[in-house]
């Protein structure tokens, strides 16, 4: 390598590890989030580079709504296991158990609960920074998120009164109860990531690859028919090419039509698309302008 | 010029860069316009603030609801903290923060800033010069930013008058002539009809000079880090104390500025100690020679006493080692500085207890005037001596970024107070 040959894939590499390192001499109980999805599996690479040949300074840390797609859990356990490093997995059964959350139907979707079961977490393993995989090209409200983004003793987001964060000097204090959350691949796109797969040859669970799916085409989304998915009277199943671009909460995740079966040829698509990311796979995300907003403020990743 | 085709873009540069500017002087706009013209915006996007956009009776679509993604702002109509926006070209990609024209917001200005390569600085042709875009200028220059563009924007409502915008490049140039600022471009546009932005239109062509875009993809940027000085602060050491790896001692951290190679003497700061590079790393690899701002592992061929906070330097060129310096302070806190009290400062990799010693004096953003005070309030930015409680390695901001510059932090908030550049 020289200069020359610096692309902007080794500056934002360069960037993510300078994070962690950071994240791990000033945070005293750290964890990283880890969900098996492709932001994560670069984050787990990001924190090799950062780390090796040393272990992990943090174990990794799952939030499981129990609605995950099975091979995206097949996949965290055994990428956990081929990494040798500890994998804490806290399920969102338990809150609903514990009464911390109370759900209106059983096939609702889980997604906005997932900030108690992981503010649970917190409080369990008093961790006080949580290392996360999201991008500020995923949603209006993260564009403006800080790289170190400071949550109270309630897990709050405060958007009006954010740390100042300038140049790399972040700033990590926090007082006992409170939490920073902390994003190394904030910079990072849908494509940048795809790119650091093909890149790092990092293996994805084989859902992100075009397979054959029954799925239900309702609202503006194709749903992937599952025991949390079933077809509502006029509604047909059908059969189609689908891949996903993101792996979340199984009742309102959505696959799109692809027949991309390689990361290259997802590289070659996600340039192509004209659809963001949450846009086509998120129904959760459609229903107001600001609902991530409002689902940060109340201590989501 | 074309932006469109997106794929291959493994080998492309990366640049990031703010849009500055007075209130209303159209940077959400111009921002759209760059992402929507380079067929970066998705449809869902669009559509979205379409919606909104007749939503309060508007005729066209408000690009500028594409950054203003806060509930208060869209409700204010205001930009309140930065957002980040990404696009690419072939040749690059592009990091844009879209940061506050209000002055109660300049701490996040300059939070934007502070990692910019590139500044665009919009002006309302019919307004002229103002006050914010003087003490944007300001700041851009204070901050360092190594290449400023000077848009003079909505040259559709002054009928695309060469004259109009001779006058404000004039102006501009007579203010600025007294910062340090070695690279600034004058682009006349409209960023609503997307005039010199990406396309040239056909309203300008008076103007022989480059549009946006090809600014952007083209100034040179090789050259914004500090190639020569090599300063590698420790983050991290790594101590895996394995069988196979008993011995292993790995000093993690960046290159942030200069390089260094496989056999190189180094001095290890504040110690004073001497040691040579043995091995560069990163996982699997193995470097003979490592750059700014490459993230990497070193090994050095002697046991030494090294932690987080030393800096590893070439031999032979020394940073200085005190526990007093002079700086420039931008105050960003609403609690006033108290003098004599003490903060945390944070420096490199090194925090140390400090505190501001001095204020020689106050600087008037919009004048430039330099008035005495005893006290620093929000947006305050003045010249300062620091004393601090251990020593610090450190250069010159003008000559480096990375280890000129440091930030305050309140002990008893935790918040961060103050931005400081040494002089
Ligand atoms: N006529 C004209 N109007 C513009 C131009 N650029 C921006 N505007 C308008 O100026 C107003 C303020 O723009 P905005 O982008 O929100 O400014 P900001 O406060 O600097 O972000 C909006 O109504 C824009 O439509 C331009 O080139 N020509
Ligand atoms: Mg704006």
């Amino acid at each position: 390598m020289s200069h020359r040959s610096f692309t902007h894939l080794d500056a934002l590499e360069s960037e993510a590890i300078h994070i962690m390192r950071e994240v791990a001499a000033e945070c005293a109980n750290p964890a990283l989030l880890f969900s098996g999805g492709k932001d994560s599996i670069v984050l787990l690479r990001l924190a090799e580079k950062a780390f090796r040949p040393g272990r992990f300074p943090f174990p990794l840390l799952h939030i499981d709504t129990e609605h995950n797609f099975p091979e995206v859990i097949a996949f965290r356990d055994h990428r956990a296991k081929e990494l040798g490093e500890r994998l804490i997995v806290r399920s969102m059964d338990d809150s609903i158990k514990k009464g911390r959350v109370v759900l209106r139907s059983e096939n609702q979707s889980r997604n906005p609960f997932q900030s108690i079961t992981l503010l649970d977490a917190i409080a369990e393993f008093s961790f006080d920074a949580c290392i996360g995989g999201a991008r500020r090209d995923e949603e209006k409200a993260r564009a403006k998120e800080r790289i170190f983004s400071f949550r109270d003793e309630f897990g709050q987001w405060d958007p009006k009164n954010q740390r100042p964060e300038l140049w790399s000097l972040y700033n990590t204090k926090t007082h006992s109860g409170e939490n920073i959350r902390v994003f190394p691949i904030s910079n990072w796109t849908e494509l940048d990531v795809w790119e650091y797969i093909a890149r790092e040859n990092l293996e994805v669970p084989s859902i992100y690859f075009a397979h054959w799916r029954e799925v239900i085409p309702r609202d503006s989304g194709l749903l992937p028919v599952s025991h949390l998915v079933q077809p509502r009277d006029n509604e047909k199943i059908e059969k189609i090419m689908v891949r996903f671009r993101t792996v979340g909460d199984m009742s309102c995740t959505c696959p799109v039509a692809s027949d991309a079966a390689s990361v290259g040829e997802i590289i070659a698509e996600t340039a192509m698309t004209r659809i963001t990311e949450r846009g086509a796979t998120r129904m959760d995300d459609q229903t107001s302008d600001a609902s991530m907003e409002l689902r940060k403020k109340e201590g989501y990743f | 010029m074309s932006v469109v085709e997106n794929v291959g873009l493994d080998r492309a540069e990366l640049l990031r860069f703010i849009a500055a500017g007075s209130v209303d002087d159209g940077k959400s706009t111009l921002i759209g316009r760059l992402l929507h013209d380079s067929k970066s915006i998705f449809e869902d996007q669009l559509s979205s603030i379409a919606k909104t956009s007749s939503k309060r009776g508007m005729q066209n679509v408000d690009l500028s609801l594409l950054t203003d993604g806060l509930q208060a702002e869209r409700e204010q109509g205001i930009t309140i903290d930065v957002a980040y926006r990404y696009f690419a070209t072939p040749k690059r990609k592009f990091i844009i923060a879209d940061t506050p024209g209000h002055e109660q917001y300049t701490r996040n200005m300059v939070t934007g800033a502070s990692t910019a390569n590139l500044a665009i600085i919009l002006i309302d042709a019919r307004k002229g010069v103002l006050t914010q875009s003087r003490r944007h200028t300001y700041l851009a220059s204070l901050v360092g930013i190594p290449h400023i563009v000077v848009a003079v924007n909505k040259m559709d409502l002054v009928e695309y008058s060469q004259e109009v915008f001779t006058r404000i490049c004039d102006d501009f140039a007579v203010f600025s002539q007294h910062l340090n600022l070695r690279n600034i471009e004058y682009i006349p546009m409209s960023a609503l009809n997307g005039d010199m932005v990406v396309e040239r239109g056909d309203q300008l062509n008076w103007y022989q000079g480059r549009t946006l875009i090809d600014l952007l993809e083209n100034v040179d940027i090789e050259h914004d880090v500090n190639l020569d000085d090599f300063r590698f602060p420790v983050q991290w050491v790594c101590r895996p104390q394995t069988e196979e790896l008993h011995d292993f001692r790995g000093y993690m951290g960046r290159v942030e500025s200069g390089s260094i190679k496989v056999g190189d003497a180094v001095t290890i700061q504040p110690s004073g100690l001497h040691s040579r590079i043995k091995e560069i790393l990163l996982y699997q690899s193995n470097f003979d020679e490592a750059f700014a701002p490459q993230s990497v592992t070193v090994t050095i061929e002697d046991h030494l006493d090294i932690s987080r906070g030393d800096m590893l330097i070439k031999s032979d060129d020394q940073p200085r080692v005190d526990k007093e310096f002079t700086a420039m302070l931008c105050w960003l806190s609403e609690q006033p500085l108290s003098s004599g009290r003490k903060y945390i400062v944070k420096h490199t990799t090194r925090m140390v207890k400090g505190l501001v010693s001095q204020i020689d004096y106050r600087v008037d953003v919009n004048t430039l005037n330099q008035e005495k005070t005893d006290s620093l309030r929000m947006n305050d930015i003045a010249r300062v001596v620091m004393k601090v409680q251990q020593p610090l390695v450190f250069d010159a901001y003008s000559r480096n970024r990375a280890t000129g510059s440091f930030i305050l932090i309140d002990e008893t908030t935790n918040n961060t107070v103050a931005a400081g550049m040494i002089c």
